[in-house]
Formats: structure tokens, sequence, C-alpha cells
């Protein structure tokens, strides 16, 4: 018996999405809806479904947000969910899931092209029992690389030089080529340098466009690493890539969905 | 009106001269050599009937070589400099001092050096030596000579004046398709695809659920959209309508967002007359659902208030979402905040003022305030 999640954040669409499959495909067991992407990503990682639909715009976290930190975090062990991206109208979006072969619905959903959907689930389902996880990261790296960071990273005019962190009175004003790394922290960043950390108000999508991405990589959804600080990169079984710091005692790790840089030469 | 763009006038756009550019010369230049072939035969018809009938073909031969001569140091000049200018991006004179100058320098020229070419051309091809080329005492140079000053002088005053009435055409073809065009963007910039494909998913699952609860959605949609037509074409528009407007659109998005938006409006029976520019909340409201309420997942209330303080009228947009560090520190694309404040300081100068800042209260969220001369 199949089993869904529907992370759709406005109630009338999901409960007509929820409508519409149990009148096209019955067997399908709806175990969760819900609101937003921090949930959505929580209670998939916790139940497990076959099938995710994922509605792009949600609070908290977007559905490509979600679909990253699901192939980040999902245990090597089991498979990885089939997942189907909802968007009322994006016409980037829809023109990157055709080139990367995602599968998608557009709001509102029509009953034939549920259908259609839905006849594609069955068959992958039946027939690989779930997608491969290295093709749907090699997916979403697409996905994330035609958003480029690159692409969209303020030029060199505009970068940020300084880093001001404030504690109570006193703003600590650190150069950017001595933080060896940015890891989120609920709604703040740790800024780290060898000497010591501080916390700035800032979430790390805002910060990215501000860095250069030839010094500043990405190595996780919530860690970006200043490269030269990196000593060395071990690859682990796992999929993951554990990186020590010159300066820094403690290792960061690299996801699956970035562990694909540290290659040799 | 959301924005009114100056009309630009169509100049020739500086850049290298292209295919465009010289079939557009071409053409002219091709009517002229028409124009100028047709006085030249009726300079020499009337010239055969004086002399009664008699030597028309020579007489054609001469008259269009003066003519086409004359007319040649009008228009090869003008194109010449033409294009230099199109190549070096320098604006071609259209009208007054500078252009009649040229054109009257030009012409003077054409119409003294003209007549001695043209007659030379012609002895050149009907291989005549013309005895009274040079000798101006003679009657027969004084009339070749009088005619081609007149017959140079009218053609420059016609060709003038239909170059002017096209260029005129072209200039009203041009201000009224970039007029459609603003109208297009103002309104694509409203109804945004979003909201729209948004609002029907949510208006197509209704009909099967509550019929009741459809209609009067559709309702607030069909409201939504005439007045969001209507405003881009309006100078201003009431209060009550102002607010019409954010009840509808507000109730639209309390239907997507269902239990997560709450909505307060408060508009005192003595301000829904007063004239605002249509749809001034609109981004202030657009911005509080956006940035503020969308992006959280727990509930939240957008509040709209107008009240009177002494002279001046006070409208508030209240959130109670995310707070203004955690919100983009530029607006994203074009009509949002900076276009608040553009209008407010085009209609009142220095006394209408916009301030957005932290809400006041422990609730959080946002406070955008604009303040009008009452």
């Amino acid at each position: 018996m199949p089993r869904a999640l529907i992370a759709e954040d406005e109630p009338l669409l999901a409960a007509g999405l929820a409508a519409e499959l149990a009148r096209q495909w019955p067997e399908l067991q709806i175990v969760a809806s819900v609101g937003d992407g921090a949930t959505a990503l929580e209670r998939t990682l916790a139940l497990a479904p076959e099938l995710v639909f994922l509605d792009i715009r949600m609070p908290e976290l977007s559905g490509l947000e979600v679909a990253a930190a699901l192939a980040e975090d999902w245990p090597a062990d089991r498979p990885f969910p089939l997942l189907v991206f909802v968007t009322a109208y994006d016409q980037h979006a829809l023109a990157a899931f055709e080139r990367q072969a995602v599968d998608y619905l557009v709001k509102p959903v029509e009953p034939a092209r549920l259908a259609a959907c839905v006849a594609r689930c069955r068959r992958v389902l039946a027939e690989h029992g779930a997608p491969a996880l290295q093709a749907v990261l090699d997916q979403l790296r697409g996905l994330a690389a035609e958003g480029s960071p690159a692409a969209s990273a303020a030029p060199a005019a505009e970068r940020l030089e300084v880093i001001q962190a404030q504690v109570g009175a006193v703003v600590h004003l650190v150069p950017v080529e001595q933080v060896l790394y940015f890891e989120a922290a609920d709604k703040y960043l740790r800024v780290v340098t060898a000497e010591r950390e501080h916390l700035i108000r800032m979430s790390l999508r805002e910060l990215l466009p501000l860095l250069d991405p030839k010094v500043f990589w990405q190595v996780h959804r919530g860690t970006v690493v200043q490269a030269r600080a990196i000593r060395e990169a071990r690859r682990e079984e796992s999929g993951k890539v554990t990186l020590t710091l010159a300066g820094r005692p403690e290792k960061l790790t690299a996801s699956r969905l970035y562990a694909h840089r540290f290659r040799g030469m | 009106m959301r924005r009114m763009l100056p009309l630009a006038a169509p100049e020739a756009s500086a850049g290298a001269p292209d295919a465009g550019w010289w079939r557009g010369r071409g053409q002219s230049v091709l009517q002229h050599a028409v124009a100028v072939f047709a006085l030249c035969l009726a300079i020499a018809v009337l010239l055969t009937v004086l002399e009664r009938g008699r030597g028309f073909g020579v007489k054609l031969v001469y008259s269009t070589c003066i003519g086409l001569a004359c007319w040649a140091l009008i228009d090869g000049p003008r194109l010449a400099l033409a294009w230099w200018r199109q190549h070096r991006g320098r604006p071609v004179p259209r009208h007054g001092l500078a252009a009649k100058a040229e054109l009257a320098l030009l012409a003077a020229l054409a119409a003294f050096v003209g007549p001695m070419a043209g007659l030379a051309l012609g002895d050149a091809l009907t291989g005549v030596r013309s005895p009274v080329a040079w000798d101006f005492g003679a009657p027969a140079t004084q009339l070749t000579f009088t005619l081609a000053v007149i017959g140079t002088l009218a053609a420059t005053a016609a060709g003038v004046l239909l170059e002017r009435a096209a260029s005129a055409r072209a200039e009203a073809e041009a201000a009224r398709r970039l007029a459609s065009e603003t109208q297009l963007k103002l309104l694509r910039s409203q109804l945004e695809p979003h909201m729209l494909f948004n609002t029907l998913a949510n208006l197509r699952v209704l009909i099967g659920v509550d019929a009741a609860q459809a209609q009067a959605m559709l309702d607030r949609l069909i409201g939504f959209l005439r007045t969001t037509l209507a405003a881009s074409q309006a100078q201003e528009h009431t209060l009550a309508r102002e607010f019409a407007w954010i009840g509808d659109y507000l109730a639209l998005m309390a239907v997507r967002m269902g239990p997560r938006l709450a909505v307060q409006l408060e508009l005192p029976d003595a301000l829904a007359d007063r004239p605002v520019p249509p749809l001034l909340l609109q981004p202030l409201v657009e911005n509080a659902i956006h940035h503020g309420l969308e992006p959280q997942a727990a509930p939240g209330r957008v509040e709209v208030r107008a009240r009177r303080e002494g002279d001046r009228l006070v409208l508030t947009v209240r959130d109670t979402g995310r707070g203004l560090p955690a919100r983009p520190a530029r607006d994203g694309g074009g009509f949002g905040l900076a276009q608040v404040r553009e209008r407010l300081r085009a209609l009142h100068g220095e006394r209408a003022s916009l301030v957005l800042q932290a809400a006041p209260d422990a609730e959080g969220g946002a406070l955008a305030t604009i303040t009008l001369p009452a």
C-alpha cells in the first residue's frame, strides 16, 4: 500500500489534492498533510512515505529546500521517496523541471494532468520501488545550478568585506577572509573564525549572494566554508565527506548534495 | 495611476547605420528622385509649348540633367551628413534654426551650381555645345537659371513639408505604442500570475465543496479585478473604494491562507469620500502578506486603518508577521515602497511621507504609516 505526504500551505488546495488523489488512486494512503516546509521535512524523515507532493512556495522552507534537505539527510538504507513538485505559476521553475526530468504539477491541478502523474508514479514504484538516490541528487544539483548561486552572486563591488556582529553595545567587525565557516543556527548564523565565533541575524540564503562563490563554498544546506581553510576532505561510506579545517578542532560534514566538489584534479 | 512614464520622442537611436536605416533613407531618396523627375518633365513640357512644340527631347534631357543635378547637390550632402551623424551617434537636427540653415545653405548651393553642372551633363549627353551655358547676359541663360532656382526652392519646400508630415505620423504612432505598452505593464504587475492562479485554484476546490462560499469568493475576485482595471486608468478614487479593494484582496488571501490570516479594517465614515491615488496602499498590503505573514507558519493579522490627526490624514498597514530585519532590504520587482513614495512626492511634495518601522508592540511584525495633508 503506497503512502504519500502532502506539503501544501493553502488548506483548500491540500484538501482538493487529497480528494482528487482519493478518486484517482484509491490505494494511496495520505499519511500526513502539512502546511510548511520545516514540518514537511521532519514528517517525511519520520514517516518515510513512498511519495511526497511538495508545494514550491511554503513558509519556513521552500519545496526545493525540503527536497535538498531530504537528499542530504536521508538514511542510505531506506528507499528515497518519489518527489512531485507543485507550483501555481513559475516559468523558470517549470522550464528547469522539464530539463531535469523532475515530476511536477501546476495549480489548479487538472484531473487529466494528475491522472498522467499518477500513472507515472505507479509505474516507477512498480518497476523500481523507488527512485535512485544518486539520480535524485543529480536532478537537485541540476535544479540548483539553474538558479545558480554563481549567477545570482553579487558582482565583486557589492560583496561583503566585513561581517558586523553585535553583542550588546559592542559591534565586532570581522574581515570576511578571517571567517573559516558560516553555520546556520535557528534564526541566526554562526560566524566562526580561528579565535572565536560570533552570531549574526541573517539567513544563509541572504548571505550567500554577498560572498565570492570561488572562495566560499556551500557544503551543506546550513554550512558555507572558506575553501582555503579546508585542510583535508575524507570520503565516508555514507557518501558524505568529512572536512578537517586548519585552525579549528571540529570537523564539518559536506552532504551528499555537495560532496562532488571534493574530488581530485 | 501607478506610474506615468514620460512619453519619449522617438529619435534615431545612436549606432552604426544598419540595413533598416539604409532602407528608410533609400526609400525617401527614391521618392525625391521621382518627384524631381516629374518636375523636370513638367518644365520640359512647358518650354516645348512655349517654343511651339519643338525640341522636346533635347529640352527633356537638359531639364532632367539640371533638375537632377540640383537635387543631387541637396540630397547627396544631406544623406552623407545623416550617415556621418548616425555613425558618430550625434543627434540629427530635426526642426529649429540649425536644420533650416543647413537646408537653406544646401539649396542655395544647389540652385547656383546645379544648373551649370546640369548643362554640362546635358551637353555631354546630347553632344551639343550649349552656347548659352556660361553667358549670364543671355536671356536663355537667365531663364534657365531662374527656372532652376524656382524649381529647386519649390522642390525643397515640398520635400521638407512631406518629411515633416511623415515624421509627425511616426512620432504619434510610437507614442501610441508606448502608452499601450505602459498600460499593459501596469496591468501585468497588478494581476500577478501567482496570485491569480492560486486564487483560481482555491476557487475551483471551493466550487466542489461549498458552492455558496465559492460564489462569495468569486464576487470578491470580480470586485478585485474591476477596481484593479479601473485604477490603471484613473487618477484617484475615494478611500471607500480603496478600502473595498483592500477588503476584497485580503478576503481572497484569507480563503487561501485559511486560519493563518485574520483581517481588521477601520475606515471612519467621515473619511470615506476622501480622494486618494488609486491603489496607493496596495504595495504596503502586499508586503504585509508576502514578506510578513506568508513566510511564517504561525497565524497572524493584518490591520489597515485610516484616521485623521489634526490637519493630516494617517493611513497605516500593520502585520504581525516576520520582523523587519528578516525582510528583504530592497523591493523586489519595481512597483513597491519606492513607487509609493514617488506618488506621494509627486502629489504633495514634502508634505506627505511613508515610514516603515518595526511594529510597536509585543506581537511583532511591521508597521507602515502614510501621512498626507488632510
